[in-house]
């Protein structure tokens, strides 16, 4: 029989694997744009695994929001990505520092 | 049973998956490794009977998002070993900042939650139960408005990825729409007045 606590427990794991990621690959912004969403993806199970629990479909509109805040969150910092690289040729975290005084 | 070891399988596999993206060396094979952990996530919430978040989960982000990530990841030229430099610098805080989170999570998912029987088989819907028809009936009654929020936002990302990416190189030849439109016979026709020629 598969609980609550089995799909909470997937969702906690990859979500701490998501934050390792952020951790791990700390200079890549693509890396980390995609830990972000590996994040909102656990956010989502646990919108999903709830909805399903309390027997109600708020938990899943809930989920479509994110959906659709995290495409636009993908689309305008990947824009910003390729406007960084056309400037810079790299997009390394420690060389953003342009604007450091 | 068998929905049990579906579960164990799938999320097994979302969980390597996870791990693949956030230790490959390719960005390419990070994404894929990605698109396989959606793929996953996409089965774990057809057992949960969510079945329109779970199609809208692969046609919208593998469909989309990540074939956008696939697109800046091929297009960037990015020097892998030289971003890989300082790989395990941070390790350590990160262990430590996950063991902490780890902690807290599982005292609130096992510890508390370990006293009620949580059961989620037992509340089957009923027959006759339409998941993409319930949704859309909520969302398009109680949560209009944030609806048509979700919409301004998805119009605001369009403006905004296009005008950041958008570039204007000089020497370029285009055609200017409008004044092409707004131009007028007075600028283009001359009328020449010349006599006319004589037979000889």
């Amino acid at each position: 029989m598969i609980t609550i606590e089995h799909y909470l427990s997937l969702a906690a794991v990859l979500f701490l694997l998501s934050i390792a990621g952020i951790f791990l690959n700390r200079r890549n912004v693509i890396l980390l744009l995609m830990c972000i969403e590996l994040m909102l993806l656990a956010v989502n199970f646990n919108f999903v695994a709830l909805s399903r629990y309390l027997g109600g479909i708020e938990g899943q509109v809930f989920v479509f929001f994110i959906l659709t805040v995290a495409a636009a969150e993908a689309a305008i910092g990947l824009a910003i990505l390729v406007v960084l690289f056309r400037n810079r040729r790299s997009i390394n975290v420690d060389e953003m520092d342009s604007m450091k005084g | 049973m068998f929905e049990q070891i579906l579960f164990y399988v799938f999320s097994g596999v979302l969980l390597v998956a996870a791990i693949g993206v956030i230790t490959s060396r390719n960005p390419v094979h990070a994404v894929l490794f990605l698109v396989l952990a959606f793929f996953n996530s996409a089965v774990l919430w057809l057992l949960l009977e969510a079945e329109f978040l779970a199609i809208v989960l692969v046609l919208v982000y593998v469909g989309a998002v990540m074939v956008l990530f696939l697109f800046v990841v091929m297009m960037l030229d990015i020097n892998v070993e030289k971003v890989r430099a300082g790989f395990t610098r941070y390790a350590p805080l990160g262990i430590l900042v996950v063991a902490i989170m780890a902690a807290e999570l599982g005292q609130v998912i096992w510890l508390r939650g370990s006293a009620r029987n949580l059961s989620i088989i037992g509340s089957q819907q009923p027959d006759g139960y339409n998941n993409t028809a319930e949704l859309g009936r909520v969302l398009y009654t109680d949560y209009v408005y944030a609806f048509e929020l979700a919409a301004v936002i998805l119009l605001v990302a369009i403006v905004a990825a296009i005008t950041l990416t958008m570039r204007r190189r000089p020497g370029l030849k285009q055609q200017d729409v409008s004044r092409q439109v707004s131009v007028k016979r007075e600028d283009r026709v001359r009328l020449v007045k010349m006599d006319a020629e004589k037979d000889t």
